[in-house]
């Protein structure tokens, strides 16, 4: 494994105005693994994540990626920084105006040299891989939720990103189309070498496919390390095994 | 059911007893919990509940029992719930599940008049230098545009200007010519005192292509487009769209300002021009049936009146509220906040900030144009 980690994290803290929704938070992300910010509802994931892909500044503290610091980065080499990353919003945030095919070829025509017979056929792929070959002329508008999640995440895998970063990929999914989804971001990772850094509460999919994370406590606003979710679940802190098995743990 | 709630309030030395009984529900105008909480003064220690006579409830109870329930809490009294029913329990137990989070720093008292007056004028000025952020980034994009750098797909352009231009027709062709009939009658029954009529054709003709025509243009596509720019970003700041620009590193402003100022800078300046048209129709008109004016004699004065320079003055001004009105739209849009109250704000916003920025910029260029003597 490499020495630098991916992206690190050093005395985060995250929030709107005077209202701290985490702080303190430190952790690191290795190349080529699969790192799972877990925490219930408003706990803050959602905010981390948006401090962590640069669209909201942090209260406090850095971000590193590949031990470069990213807001203390000008604009210049924040974009290059940025341009590693590869993100899916909660929403999907699918560009409205636009057909799936063309939201996943946009950020290929901006960023590459590719003519538009091979991103057509990138296109048509990376739409095969997420479940939605086919779908390329329907806008987002006319597609259900699920299908919005997957095509943004079809679209944040448009460039082949170092580092992907997904919010909920299994909220507003089924079962089986949530356990296909976790197989392609294990396998992502497994071709590509992607990182990832998934923010969910699904737990079977956190047991999957995590191979480190952090809890974030929504009641004392800060995080628990909590390493390998399996073992976690096993020995972790007692507000984690809470959270791991439903409540169901002491 | 048919029996309304009773509340009664029995206090036994240190021991206030709620008596609950008849039907608690919400369709019954429910007491609030106050009643209970200004008896709790008094030396009360302890308060039990006394439910025996109640015969049915929905949430109006539990929620008339949590308000004594943190009365009591608040004075350090001690309560006996034992007396309640056993479903009122459950429902308050669960309420209690996730206590309430101090989240101090938000909301707070609403501000008296003055206050808001204040803050709202400061909010204003606040606003200024974002306003000047913006203006440069789309100053930087105009930039780029011309070096064939900037990037925006034609259809995107071609729908905008579909949409502003062709489309508007209608309610620009009403309004010019309402204001030009106006503009007429106005004009004659003035000219009428001197005999001097025929000078109608000179005041239409100047006052529509020069003045009238692009203030109307410009004040109907405020409130048309400028306001449907607004929204239509603001609804994209909301699915967090704009942000996935800005993470992909596309920048927003090439995509979707860009080739709405084009549209607009464009159309504006044609519609004002049709405008005029319009309004010197209405005003021939106007001089034909109502003031006894030959129709050529209305036409050859209009030609005697116009020159090129009238078409110049108006057509710049055009374009110029054309650029205010999609820098209003883009910049309210933009700044939008994450709800459907923000988008409904931000379109509103977008078309008095166009309207004041077009109402400086006629007066501005009106006193220039005079200056230089055009
Ligand atoms: N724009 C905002 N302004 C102020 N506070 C906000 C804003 N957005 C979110 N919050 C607050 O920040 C906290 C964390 O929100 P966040 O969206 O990060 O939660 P989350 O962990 O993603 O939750 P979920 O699992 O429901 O998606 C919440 O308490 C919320 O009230
Ligand atoms: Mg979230």
């Amino acid at each position: 494994m490499n020495a630098i980690p991916q992206i690190e994290v050093r005395e985060l803290t995250v929030g709107y105005g005077d209202h701290v929704v985490q702080r303190d938070l430190n952790f690191a992300v290795n190349r080529g693994e699969i790192f799972v910010v877990m925490g219930g509802n408003g706990c803050g994931k959602t905010t981390l994540m948006r401090a962590l892909v640069g669209l909201q500044p942090p209260l406090a503290g850095r971000v590193l990626f590949a031990g470069e610091d990213f807001w203390g980065a000008a604009e210049e080499d924040r974009r290059r920084l940025q341009r590693r990353l590869g993100i899916l919003f909660q929403g999907g945030a699918l560009w409205s105006s636009l057909t799936l095919a063309e939201n996943v070829a946009l950020p290929l025509a901006e960023h590459t040299a590719l003519s538009a017979a091979q991103i057509d056929e990138i296109v048509a792929f990376k739409l095969a891989l997420v479940g939605l070959a086919g779908f390329g002329d329907f806008y987002p508008a006319e597609l259900s939720g699920g299908m919005k999640k997957r095509a943004g995440l079809a679209r944040a895998m448009a460039l082949d990103p170092e580092i992907l970063v997904i919010d909920e990929p299994s909220s507003g999914l089924d079962p089986l189309t949530a356990r296909r989804l976790d197989e392609l971001i294990v396998e992502l990772r497994d071709s590509l070498g992607t990182t990832v850094v998934v923010v969910t509460h699904d737990l079977a999919s956190i047991l999957a496919i995590g191979d480190n994370s952090v809890y974030l406590d929504a009641d004392t606003h800060t995080m628990i390390a909590t390493g390998h979710p399996q073992e976690a679940l096993r020995n972790g802190a007692p507000q984690v095994r809470h959270f791991l098995t439903r409540g169901n743990a002491a | 059911m048919s029996d309304a709630w009773q509340l009664d309030l029995r206090s036994d030395d240190d021991t206030l007893t709620v008596v609950l009984a008849g039907s608690w529900r919400m369709a019954g105008r429910l007491p609030g919990s106050d009643t209970v909480a200004t008896r709790l003064a008094a030396g009360v220690r302890r308060v039990r509940f006394d439910a025996t006579a109640l015969t049915d409830w929905d949430t109006g109870l539990p929620s008339f029992l949590a308000g004594v329930l943190k009365a009591c809490a608040a004075r350090g009294i001690a309560v006996d719930s034992a007396g309640l029913p056993a479903g009122t329990q459950q429902l308050l137990t669960l309420a209690r599940a996730v206590p309430a989070q101090d989240l101090s720093g938000r909301g707070g008292r609403p501000a008296g008049i003055c206050t808001q007056v204040g803050m709202a004028v400061l909010d204003f000025v606040r606003g200024v230098p974002a306003m000047l952020a913006f203006l440069g980034e789309i100053v930087q994009a105009c930039g780029r545009l011309a070096a064939g750098r900037a990037r925006f797909r034609a259809r995107d352009l071609w729908l905008e200007i579909e949409e502003v231009g062709p489309r508007a027709l209608p309610i620009v062709s009403v309004i010019s010519f309402l204001v030009g009939l106006i503009l007429a009658y106005l004009g004659a029954d003035q000219l009428k005192l001197v005999g001097a009529q025929i000078f109608i054709a000179d005041l239409v003709a100047i006052g529509m292509v020069r003045e009238i025509g692009a203030l109307m243009t410009g004040i109907i596509i405020a409130g048309r487009t400028g306001a449907a720019f607004a929204a239509q970003l603001g609804t994209m700041q909301v699915n967090e769209e704009i942000d996935a620009y800005r993470t992909l590193g596309i920048s927003a402003i090439d995509f979707l300002v860009l080739p709405r100022m084009l549209a607009l800078m464009v159309m504006v300046p044609l519609l004002t021009l049709y405008a005029g048209f319009i309004g010197m129709a209405a005003g021939l008109l106007v001089a034909y049936a109502i003031f006894d004016i030959g129709f050529f004699e209305y036409y050859t004065e209009t030609l005697r009146a116009l020159e090129l320079k009238h078409f110049l003055v108006g057509l710049s001004k055009g374009s110029v509220y054309g650029a205010m009105i999609a820098f209003a739209g883009c910049l309210r849009g933009m700044q939008c906040g994450r709800s459907a109250a923000a988008v409904g704000h931000a379109a509103t916003s977008a078309v008095v900030t166009a309207i004041l920025l077009i109402t400086i910029a006629a007066s501005v260029l009106t006193i220039v144009y005079y200056q230089l003597g055009i």
